[in-house]
């Protein structure tokens, strides 16, 4: 012990003095009794800038790790509702091939420039600065705020327009609930929906992420003749021969006001105040 | 291992459950359990978290003044609690979307605290150690006793395995949607509490007051 304190005072002298003069204080503080004002201020004190250390040691540490997975989280949701996601796809490399994300203005439906890879379009929802109140009486999936820019994603096969990934979200039971919307190239066929992020019950209203219901919404059209939003979930189950029958979707067993949340939250996000204008952009262009 | 050390390690599994006798814990013992992956994952944290904190807050129990000493137990907890989210949140991402909010709140789960004050700030940092790992793994067995029944019978599936075939995948089990709801977590911890004061009759608490027979006279009522 003592010899390796002197080789440290060979290297570190400066240190190493710095470091007797603290043993002096620590054996002064440790020495005084537990129920003194000086013991209690200084205890305090250094169990805060322990913990401190700590803790932002881990959180600087893990950071990368975190975001990365974050990232890596996302994609795999897009790549999940584009149906391009296998059990040993390579996210970042499908990923990279087949998405392009694009910044689409929701008011006018054009694409808008900007730092794609930065924008987090449900921070800005939040940001006053980037975002936009919606009036009550229009507040369909019960959102209240949304952002004047959105996040598409388009899913390219070679320089053909496979899809496009809309990003949706609105209000079930008990939580917001964020998902994609993968849409045929048309802008009206509904390829797949992945509500990623929930806090419905498990079991009923969570049964959002259930493959098979899910699986149900594949081939339904989004838009009837007049161009209204015309999808919408039924109670049970729906009767095939129905003349509708394209724009329903079964209900979830046991879950009625977590259905009528996904309703309303297709009927906001693909209506007027939603992505219409931009997937009427985009069937004029072809 | 010696007598003492095993005792501190195995006495909070069945005889000082800290569930099932201490009655401590029980908030997320109803939050997490309905699926067992997430069960193992919070018990594991949980554990970690009871012993690593048991072992720092004895090292300082001799310092620790006794004005501020739940706030120091509190910072040392808070402080394990934040290292551990961050950690899963790192390194196993998809449980910790599932554990949400509940891993935070393990800084107020009973357990944690109630070691600190009870054992830790009395015994060695060593042993601390031990008796946090002990009640870490007498919570830990309840909450898997707890996630097998609710996930098999409330989705049909063990650790995401099918065990019952469900009626909508063309088996004959209807799963049971109140085993995926919290208060079933009552009745299930209810049932192993009374199967082991069953099993260990020396659990069942004396009545605090005896009741008077009436024949005798000596009742309150004049």
């Amino acid at each position: 012990m003592l010899n390796a304190e002197k080789k440290t005072c060979k290297y570190n002298e400066q240190l190493c003095k710095y470091y007797e003069q603290f043993k002096v204080y620590r054996d002064k503080v440790l020495a005084l009794s537990n129920d003194s004002l000086e013991k209690t201020v200084a205890v305090a004190l250094a169990l805060c800038l322990v913990c401190a250390v700590l803790v932002s040691l881990a959180t600087v540490a893990l950071r990368p790790l975190q975001s990365y997975n974050k990232a890596l989280d996302m994609k795999k949701n897009i790549l999940d509702v584009a149906g391009l996601l296998q059990e040993d796809t390579d996210i970042d490399a499908a990923f990279k091939e087949r998405i392009e994300a694009k910044l689409v203005d929701l008011s006018t439906g054009e694409y808008v420039d900007g730092n794609v890879d930065e924008y987090d379009q449900r921070k800005a929802a939040k940001d006053p600065a980037q975002n936009e109140l919606i009036p009550v009486d229009k507040d369909i999936a019960s959102i209240r705020m949304k952002a004047k820019v959105a996040k598409v994603f388009l899913v390219k096969n070679g320089d053909q327009l496979q899809s496009i990934i809309l990003p949706v979200n609105g209000y079930g039971l008990w939580s917001t609930m964020y998902g994609f919307m993968a849409l045929e190239a048309d802008g009206r066929t509904v390829q797949s929906i992945n509500l990623y992020d929930q806090g419905e019950t498990p079991g009923l209203g969570g049964e959002v992420v259930n493959p098979n219901w899910r699986a149900l919404w594949k081939g339904k059209k989004v838009y009837g003749d007049n161009g209204e939003v015309a999808l919408t979930l039924v109670k049970g189950t729906v009767d095939t021969s129905r003349p509708d029958a394209a724009y329903k979707v079964d209900g979830l067993a046991g879950a009625t006001l977590t259905s009528r949340g996904v309703s309303n939250l297709i009927l906001y996000w693909m209506g007027p105040e939603g992505f219409a204008p931009f997937l009427n952009k985009i069937k004029t262009n072809g | 291992m010696d007598k003492e050390t095993k005792k501190v390690l195995f006495e909070p599994l069945v005889d000082n459950n800290p569930i099932t006798l201490q009655v401590l814990g029980v908030c997320s013992a109803l939050a997490v359990t309905s699926q067992m992956s997430t069960s193992l994952i919070m018990a594991m944290a949980l554990t970690s978290v009871t012993a690593c904190s048991s072992a720092a807050i004895s090292a300082v129990r001799n310092h620790a003044p006794s004005s501020i000493r739940i706030i120091v137990q509190m910072i040392i907890i808070a402080s394990l609690v934040i290292v551990v989210d961050q950690i899963l949140k790192a390194f196993a991402f998809e449980i910790s979307k599932k554990l949400s909010v509940f891993v935070g709140l393990i800084i107020t789960n009973c357990i944690v605290m109630g070691r600190a004050e009870a054992y830790a700030m009395k015994n060695p940092p060593l042993q601390s150690f031990i008796d946090g790992i002990g009640n870490g793994l007498g919570y830990s067995l309840i909450l898997v006793m707890v996630a097998f029944f609710r996930e098999t019978l409330g989705s049909g599936k063990l650790l995401g395995f099918d065990v019952l075939p469900l009626v909508k995948d063309g088996g004959w089990y209807v799963p049971n949607g109140m085993m995926l709801l919290p208060p079933s977590a009552f009745f299930i911890i209810g049932l192993i509490i009374w199967g082991f004061r069953t099993w260990k009759p020396k659990q069942v608490e004396h009545n605090e007051f005896k009741i008077l027979s009436i024949a005798h006279g000596e009742g309150g009522h004049h």
